[in-house]
């Protein structure tokens, strides 16, 4: 299977730069904000994300992770799951925004699943999404406020990226799916 | 996991799992919604032929908690006065949309036959067959081990268990050293002879007849209940001479290490097997037991139920 690199370490890192300007300024500063990752490559990217918003702004976002495995439609399709963690911060999630980060957007189940959940823990002001890979061929239409990199829906590929807890480096690969398009986006290295 | 019948059914990793799985579920309790859609529009049967309070009650909340509807079938009342045999009973809440069937039954063996038989598609979740097993009691025994002895994770290697009482009878204790094992913790059986049962040098653990002798070295001490329902021979020779030497009472538990743990299944003979001031004292971890069962049986209905091969579940693409 071909692997192609889409972002390596210092792309990443110039886009999460990109990401956290972007939600900053369309959510008009840290006020109210926060952060939540979903389990598992979402959360740590979260994380990043909240470290650059903090040499930007000097004010400490509160990053969460919400998983969403309970809330999946494929429930008794593909088998059980190992759960996530949920982690919402302190203080709840009442009349803030809501940021949800994940690392690849495809068909947009995973967050309309992602609101669900939300639905159980509270009622924010508003809800966003911030992703890395944009992959089209949606089936639920969800627009994200920022990406990372979009790729045009005409070529399906599988995406995913990798992540080093130890150095904190990650990296996004693509590939060309062996059989259909519509598979998990699988990990690559 | 189509379905769970026996505490030997689990690997180490499956184990470990499904109770990853149950110390997530058991944040659920702390949320404002106590509730998960996860099962939405799905049956859950309790089937007890036998008498139960913490078993029945758990599954139930669990899948309530799941937000699957339950249907409950206890013996008493029911038609099995009638004559009604465990399978037409079975087909009976099958017919009306149960999924997943929760079965308590005196005869061991009863969960396997209904899950292998193939008079049913619904998964089987043993609730206790006889003197056989318990699987899900074991699990939320070593779920309470692991969230006060481990920290809440990982296996339970190295951990010492001591099981103390009617072995004989005791479907706890089969699961229980099973699952013990399987998590890497070493178990010693503690009963008076006639309570040891036959065969018991081909399970993996060790047996003792003095309680005095094991319990310095235990971490965790579980005492089981008299069963005195299934007695039918003289197996000790007075209740006070029993507990005299083999229940747990506060000059035994000084004996015990500063961190060691007493559990009990329930329900509990006070001032039989254990005195109340051992049931009531901080190291007893029995109300930590029954709320984290309801976690427990959360994982094991979401594992069964999630599994593909389930009567829900189409064949993956």
């Amino acid at each position: 299977m071909p692997v192609a690199r889409v972002l390596d370490a210092a792309d990443l890192t110039r886009v999460v730069g990109r990401i956290s300007h972007e939600i900053l300024e369309k959510s008009h500063g840290p006020d109210d904000l926060i952060l939540l990752g979903i389990p598992r490559r979402g959360v740590p990217l979260a994380q990043r994300i909240a470290e650059r918003m903090h040499s930007i702004e000097g004010v400490d976002v509160p990053v969460g992770s919400l998983d969403v495995t309970m809330y999946r439609d494929d429930i008794g399709l593909r088998g059980a799951r190992p759960l996530g963690t949920t982690d919402v911060p302190l203080g709840g999630i009442d009349d803030r925004i809501v940021v949800l980060v994940d690392d690849v957007l495809f068909s947009g189940r995973t967050i309309r699943s992602a609101l669900d959940a939300l639905n159980d823990i509270g009622r924010p002001r508003a809800v966003r999404l911030a992703v890395l890979i944009d992959r089209g061929h949606r089936n639920f239409r969800f627009a994200p406020i920022t990406s990372g990199r979009t790729f045009p829906p005409r070529e399906p590929r599988m995406f995913g990226s990798t992540w080093w807890k130890r150095t904190g480096w990650m990296r996004c690969c693509s590939a060309r799916p062996r059989r259909v398009a519509h598979e998990a986006p699988t990990e690559c290295h | 996991m189509r379905h769970l019948l026996s505490a030997t059914d689990l690997d180490r990793d499956q184990a470990v799992m499904l109770l990853d799985t149950a110390a997530e579920l058991a944040s659920v309790t702390d949320r404002a919604v106590k509730k998960l859609p996860t099962l939405r529009g799905r049956t859950v049967a309790n089937l007890f032929f036998e008498d139960s309070t913490r078993t029945r009650l758990s599954f139930e909340a669990a899948a309530k908690r799941l937000s699957a509807d339950v249907i409950t079938f206890t013996a008493k009342g029911s038609s099995v006065s009638k004559g009604e045999s465990l399978k037409d009973t079975a087909l009976t809440l099958e017919a009306m949309g149960a999924q997943a069937i929760v079965l308590r039954h005196h005869a061991s063996g009863a969960a396997q036959r209904l899950a292998e038989s193939g008079w049913i598609d619904a998964s089987v979740v043993n609730a206790g067959d006889g003197t056989h097993e318990h699987p899900t009691q074991a699990l939320l025994d070593a779920f309470t081990l692991r969230q006060h002895l481990r920290d809440g994770e990982g296996d339970l290697s190295g951990l010492r268990v001591v099981i103390v009482g009617d072995i004989l009878h005791s479907r706890v204790a089969r699961s229980n050293v099973w699952l013990l094992r399987t998590l890497g913790a070493q178990v010693t059986l503690v009963a008076p002879p006639t309570l040891v049962p036959f065969g018991v040098d081909s399970w993996p653990c060790a047996v003792s007849y003095d309680l005095d002798d094991v319990l310095p070295e235990a971490d965790a001490v579980m005492m089981l209940r008299v069963q005195a329902e299934r007695m039918t021979a003289a197996y000790f020779p007075s209740a006070h001479e029993y507990s005299r030497r083999y229940g747990l009472d506060a000059a035994r538990a000084s004996a015990l290490a500063e961190h060691a743990v007493v559990l009990h299944p329930g329900p509990m003979n006070r001032g039989m097997e254990i005195t109340a001031d051992v049931a009531d004292s901080p190291r007893s971890l029995v109300v930590d037991q029954v709320a984290n069962g309801v976690s427990v049986r959360m994982a094991v209905l979401y594992h069964v139920l999630a599994d593909p091969g389930s009567v829900l579940g189409e064949e993956p693409a």
